[in-house]
């Protein structure tokens, strides 16, 4: 039994289970584990193994590698390295079509927890202006968000493609990343503090989270299956959304209570008065059903 | 009046409107300009309200004033609402400054119609150049149009738009003509087509080679239907919808359960329908979209109303027990999609599982498939079903949900389609 402790990425991974393959070491002959050391700024080191006859493998295993790697589950590592056995040594080259197979269930699994969490960063990152640069212009902002896993790479690549524009940084208790409008880069984490808390905008956001809001329809848990609360502490709309259920009650029960408004005539209104005349020369629509005796 | 203001009554009186998807626009995205905004993914839903719909727009109105008189809508001229009215310029900004905190996918922009279609229709036209020619403004934008505004106006909202729409609000002539005595389906439609005609024409353009790029076109339209407005059976609902999908191809159609509104009128019953008809609703479009179901298998004119009980497919699967079980081993995917509990993507894993294996139970089991719904109806390597003799009621009632049911979340069809990897919103 070998027992391999590697950094918490997948370049890491990559690089052992290359040389432990190339060994010919069975899976169940590993122990993987997380360096428990907080790394360092590790560089992308993504040169070519040393060994020679690199195995091949479907593209769709390396991308899904890629992300399962960003998992806080500890079984990760001996999970991937069991299905890239057997896609090689074991020549099972179909495993991936196999969403049936117990491995292959599991990483999809990993790999939809990652997918979700890096969306819910896309989604509820806030940005906070906190300035402009002198010499160029460009707006700076700065956000705070909290991943489940350690995804601040994987979700990076889209804030620096929607936000080209603008100076920000996102910071994260794992890592953060910065774009300045001409490279994306990364810098350890960092604690809550170093994040400012509000933004002059946060208040008409909440205006308009309290406008939108429909009190006749109220679905608490259909809300939080979508914004689950450990979201809401960084959120500057979550503090609104007690006071909106408890008051939405009383808001319908007026709706209900007030009397309705008759019908009255149309004004004198020359537009108006076109489309009526339209409407009369219209004939209905053939699928339309017969009119009421 | 100041801005927070008419915010506060423009985005109230644009709430009624349930459309708010920013997935399916055409990739674009702010490197190498100067402005913000990208679209193109999966659309993405910023936040959620307590009513559990999805908030991925600015949603407002330019101006809550209106000419036309439609009974189910809050800003109809014979209601005491209070009226604002934003410039383009202040829509401009709040739309940047919310994107550039990330609180939006981007716009959707709608307006009551003030003077005259055209005169309404340019003021919103604005507003969407504005942001892209001045701000460069990459993100997403949706425009409200208006059927009776000319040809030309309605292609250069296009020009703009990512999705344009136009609201059908309901599903025959005879309801609009009670409830909404401005609006018209003929030329609703007629609009529709006009639309379509434009969307078709640039998808062609792009597919020639050697072409120069065309000038970019919205991807596509929807619109939405009112439910529980008038009396309308789910059987007319779903024979427009399904005439929206075919002959105008339409990405969405919205249903939108009616709900109360402050300055109620007096022709509409101001009590909501059953939320969950508006659910059942959505359920029955995805079998028409993605499970090749046609709507009379559905719902007919001889069985109007779907079950507000059980799923329409397991409704559908109830009335067709002959058709059952199917050898999850070899039916092909059109029978499978036919299987109560199997969505769409659990089909596909089958179909792909089984070039490799005979599947058994314990494979289904690895898909998670709900199996309480799915084992009656299939028969794997090591399972076959009990017949399924039963009479009819006491079949219906093994699979009604227990007498407390769970809150269902209806603006989130069961995840089955491609643009369910969006919004989770309505657009899921």
């Amino acid at each position: 039994m070998r027992t391999v402790v590697i950094q918490p990425h997948f370049e890491a991974w990559r690089e052992r289970a290359r040389k432990l393959l190339a060994l010919g070491m069975p899976p169940d002959e590993v122990l993987w584990s997380d360096d428990a050391q907080e790394p360092g700024l590790f560089g992308t080191s993504d040169e070519a193994s040393p060994l020679g006859a690199v195995p091949k493998v479907p593209p769709a295993f390396l991308d899904m590698a890629r992300r399962v790697a960003a998992h806080s589950d500890e079984q990760r590592w001996g999970v991937l390295y069991h299905v890239l056995w057997r896609l090689t040594r074991g020549g099972e080259r179909h495993l991936l079509a196999m969403a049936t197979d117990r491995d292959i269930r599991q990483l999809q699994q990993w790999g939809k927890a990652i997918g979700r969490d890096i969306h819910k960063m896309h989604a509820f990152v806030r940005f906070r202006l906190v300035g402009q640069d002198e010499a160029t212009g460009r707006e700076q902002f700065v956000a705070w968000f909290e991943p489940g896993h350690r995804i601040v790479r994987l979700a990076s690549p889209f804030f620096e493609k929607r936000f080209a524009g603008m100076d920000w940084s996102i910071l994260t208790p794992h890592e953060c990343a910065h774009w300045n409008g001409r490279t994306l880069h990364f810098t350890p984490g960092v604690p809550r503090s170093a994040a400012p808390d509000e933004d002059a905008l946060d208040e008409l956001w909440r205006t308009y989270y309290r406008s939108i809001f429909n009190p006749a329809r109220l679905k608490v848990r259909a809300m939080q299956s979508e914004m689950p609360k450990k979201y809401w502490k960084n959120l500057p709309e979550a503090p609104l959304i007690a006071s909106l259920i408890a008051g939405s009650r009383g808001r319908v029960e007026n709706m209900i209570h007030t009397e309705a408004r008759p019908v009255k005539p149309a004004p004198k209104n020359s537009y108006l008065d076109s489309l009526h005349d339209m409407n009369a020369a219209q004939p209905p629509p053939p699928d339309d059903p017969a009119p009421d005796p | 009046m100041n801005l927070p203001q008419k915010l506060q009554i423009l985005a109230d009186a644009a709430k009624y409107d349930a459309s708010c998807a920013s997935s399916g626009a055409a990739r674009k995205d702010s490197r190498g300009g100067k402005g913000v905004g990208s679209t193109g993914g999966a659309g993405i839903c910023h936040s959620y309200a307590p009513d559990g719909r999805c908030i991925s727009l600015l949603k407002v109105l330019l101006t809550n004033a209106c000419l036309y008189d439609c009974h189910y809508c809050i800003n109809r001229r014979s209601s005491n609402v209070q009226r604002a009215r934003f410039t383009p310029d202040e829509v401009v900004r709040l739309t940047l400054d919310f994107y550039k905190r990330n609180f939006i996918e981007g716009l959707f922009l709608s307006s009551g119609i003030i003077r005259s279609a055209d005169y309404t229709m340019e003021l919103v036209i604005e507003v969407a150049r504005k942001l892209r020619e001045e701000h460069h403004f990459r993100g997403y934008i949706h425009l409200k149009t208006i059927p009776e505004a000319s040809p030309a106006l309605i292609e250069m909202a296009g020009r703009y738009a990512d999705r344009i729409s136009i609201n059908i609000e309901l599903p025959t002539q005879q309801g609009l003509t009670r409830l909404a005595p401005e609006k018209n389906l003929a030329r609703t439609q007629e609009a529709m087509g006009h639309i379509r005609g434009k969307i078709d024409e640039r998808h062609a353009e792009k597919r020639k080679p050697d072409a120069p790029k065309p000038p970019p076109f919205a991807t596509g339209q929807s619109t939405q239907m009112l439910v529980g407005a008038d009396d309308s059976t789910d059987a007319v609902i779903l024979q427009r919808a399904d005439v929206l999908y075919g002959d105008y191809r339409l990405r969405r159609v919205y249903y939108s359960g009616f709900s109360p509104i402050p300055e109620p009128s007096s022709l509409l019953p101001n009590k909501p329908p059953p939320l969950v008809r508006e659910h059942r609703l959505y359920q029955a479009d995805w079998l028409l979209r993605f499970y090749g179901f046609k709507v009379d298998e559905i719902a007919s004119d001889a069985a109007p109303h779907l079950d507000l009980e059980l799923d329409p497919k397991l409704a559908w699967a109830l009335r067709h027990r002959a058709s059952f079980p199917a050898d999850v081993n070899k039916a092909p995917r059109e029978i499978l999609l036919r299987v109560p509990g199997l969505g769409v993507r659990n089909v596909e894993r089958i179909l792909s599982a089984r070039r490799y294996t005979r599947l058994r139970l314990a494979d289904l089991l690895h898909l998670r498939l709900p199996m309480k719904k799915v084992l009656p109806f299939i028969v794997t390597a090591d399972h076959t079903p009990a017949r399924l003799g039963l009479d009819d009621e006491a079949l219906r009632a093994r699979f009604l949900p227990p007498p407390r049911q769970a809150e269902l979340n209806f603006d989130a069809p069961p995840p089955a389609a491609g643009d369910l990897l969006s919004v989770r919103s309505g657009e899921l």
